[in-house]
């Protein structure tokens, strides 16, 4: 059976809209522009309902209340609103900030900023499968810490966290839990209440929606956050956020949490059906592959593997109808090879040879074995083309050779 | 990032892949780079003691398209040449025939050193000195 060319299957980075979101929006574009801070007339009053049904859908779907949601530009901006707001307005209260080594750049980068700004950061190191150790944040808590950063679940190894103990011990400790929930959110259950999340970042093109809209959860209740805002203006969103609210944005995003929660249970089945056959596939034909990462604490859509001795920005140009990423320097601007992988201790050598599999909602199983059968070929012919396969076939140590390097 | 048609040619059908014997004296054998950098190179080259002509070179390359492109170019330019010939290719040579954009030049780099490497091996076999600039310099 064919298969349509290109595959996409880098749902980690974005995802297609659903069509069913597309629908949603449309006449927000037309007919229902409004804007919903316009209090006076019925094109203001039908922008703010659409606005209120979206925030009714996402609090559904990580079981908050509607007050608590608000409306962003994407995750990058939530994630710098969360960090950036709890730390100015609580500065009175301490400076200590923990977070962990390979949260997205969204939050390290805030975090490195606000480090100029006075405040101090412990970034934790994570264990071999690519999770943070609750321990490790008990241990790292100070009399200053105001604020815990952790992402529910990493963007390239999908590796999911323990939120949930964690969760526990900042709340013991009266600290704000702040949490990129970026990738996980209508992917598994993310709940605020039992998770004791305080602040949740989301992000509109990760999960069928459109691109260039986030929300982030601030809680209300048991304790009341509050945040300094990052943009000054007219005062929306309770004067946490200003600026005219992204209407069809809002109306998409809240779709596709609809969306999201309503086939969670399904989806998920389908997305481990597709990722196991995708990962039996290669491995049944391919020997020295390695799994980067926790395979049990992961997201159902998401595979990162290493192809030893194969380079990954080779095998991306071998299998160039198939969008997915790779760890690899040689694809990076900075040639340096992925800080997650390098943070997990995989040797710089296996990151060179990362792909990242992100499936999603519109893969098929067709497309699967299509990307399984041309990565065994392109794989192949790349060891055959590599001196280090050969090498290793010889049965020289590779990690003892002396190499002659600048 | 779109590659060139050349590259991308050398990636598809690469010349002159495989090994010749290092025990071989004829053979030298250059291998740089460093898997930790993601890129090794292996050039080997049989070349006449008499006329100083490389009769053969042969490589395996672990690296993106254009370090795969770079040394499968090596080895078609090194072909019948004479060692000093060899000697006088350069990275930017190899740049200019393949269309390398700059975040691609130390592939060529690698390459040019790897061709040095060889014809030094090559050298040391015969117990002639290798000059310090025609040593591999990365
Ligand atoms: C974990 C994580 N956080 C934050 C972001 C940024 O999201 P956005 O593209 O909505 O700014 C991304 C997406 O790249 C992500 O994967
Ligand atoms: S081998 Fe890394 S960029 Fe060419």
């Amino acid at each position: 059976m064919a298969v349509k060319l290109p595959i996409y299957m880098d749902n980690h980075a974005t995802t297609p809209m659903d069509p069913r979101v597309l629908q949603a929006m449309l006449p927000y574009f037309t007919e229902k522009f409004g804007n919903a801070a316009s209090r006076n007339h019925s094109f203001g009053w039908a922008g703010e309902e659409a606005v209120e049904t979206a925030r009714q859908q996402i609090a559904s779907l990580i079981n908050a209340t509607p007050k608590e949601i608000i409306f962003t530009s994407g995750a990058t901006e939530s994630d710098n609103l969360m960090l950036k707001g709890v730390a100015e307005m609580y500065r009175e209260k301490g400076n200590h900030i923990i977070t962990q080594a390979i949260e997205h750049k969204a939050v390290l980068d805030t975090c490195k900023n606000l480090e100029k700004h006075g405040f101090e950061v412990t970034y934790l190191p994570v264990q071999r499968d690519g999770r943070v150790d609750p321990e490790d944040v008990r241990k790292a808590i100070r009399p200053s810490t105001i604020l815990i950063s952790i992402m529910y679940a990493n963007n390239e190894i999908g590796v999911i966290n323990p939120i949930a103990e964690i969760g526990k011990i900042a709340k013991e400790h009266g600290i704000f839990l702040a949490v990129d929930g970026v990738q996980a959110v209508g992917k598994i259950p993310v709940d605020v209440q039992k998770d004791n999340i305080d602040l949740l970042a989301i992000s509109g093109h990760k999960i069928y929606g459109p691109k260039g809209v986030g929300a982030l959860y601030v809680r209300r209740r048991n304790p009341r956050v509050q945040l300094a805002a990052i943009i000054d203006g007219g005062g929306h969103e309770r004067g946490m956020r200003s600026g005219t609210l992204n209407v069809t944005g809002i109306v998409g995003l809240g779709k596709a949490c609809e969306i999201c929660q309503q086939e969670m249970p399904e989806e998920t089945k389908r997305m481990l059906a597709l990722r196991k056959r995708l990962k039996d596939g290669l491995e049944a034909k391919l020997d020295e592959t390695f799994i980067n990462g926790s395979l049990e604490h992961r997201l159902p859509n998401n595979l990162n593997m290493s192809f030893a001795y194969v380079e990954g920005e080779s095998l991306l140009m071998g299998i160039n109808d198939v969008a997915v990423s790779s760890g690899s320097a040689c694809t990076s601007a900075t040639l340096e090879p992925s800080y997650v992988l390098k943070a997990l201790g995989v040797g710089e050598d296996l990151a060179h040879t990362s792909i990242r599999f992100g499936l999603g909602r519109f893969n098929t199983e067709e497309e699967v074995d299509y990307v399984i059968d041309k990565m065994v070929q392109v794989v192949t012919k790349l060891r055959e083309l590599s001196p280090l396969y050969e090498m290793a076939k010889e049965g020289i140590d590779i990690s003892k050779v002396k190499w002659q390097i600048a | 990032m779109a590659y060139s048609e050349k590259v991308v040619d050398h990636y598809n059908n690469p010349r002159n892949v495989g090994s010749l014997s290092k025990e071989d004296p004829n053979v030298g054998t250059g291998l740089v780079g460093a898997p930790e950098c993601g890129d090794v190179m292996k050039l080997q080259m049989r070349i006449n003691p008499e006329t100083q002509v490389i009769e053969e070179a042969k490589f395996k390359t672990f690296g993106c398209g254009s370090a795969i492109a770079s040394s499968s170019l090596a080895t078609e330019w090194v072909k019948g040449k004479t060692v000093e010939e060899a000697l006088a290719i350069k990275n930017t040579d190899i740049v200019r025939e393949l269309s390398l954009p700059p975040v691609k030049i130390h592939c060529s780099v690698l390459a040019e050193d790897a061709i040095k490497a060889a014809i030094g091996n090559w050298k040391k076999k015969h117990g002639v000195e290798v000059p310090e600039h025609e040593k591999a310099s990365h």
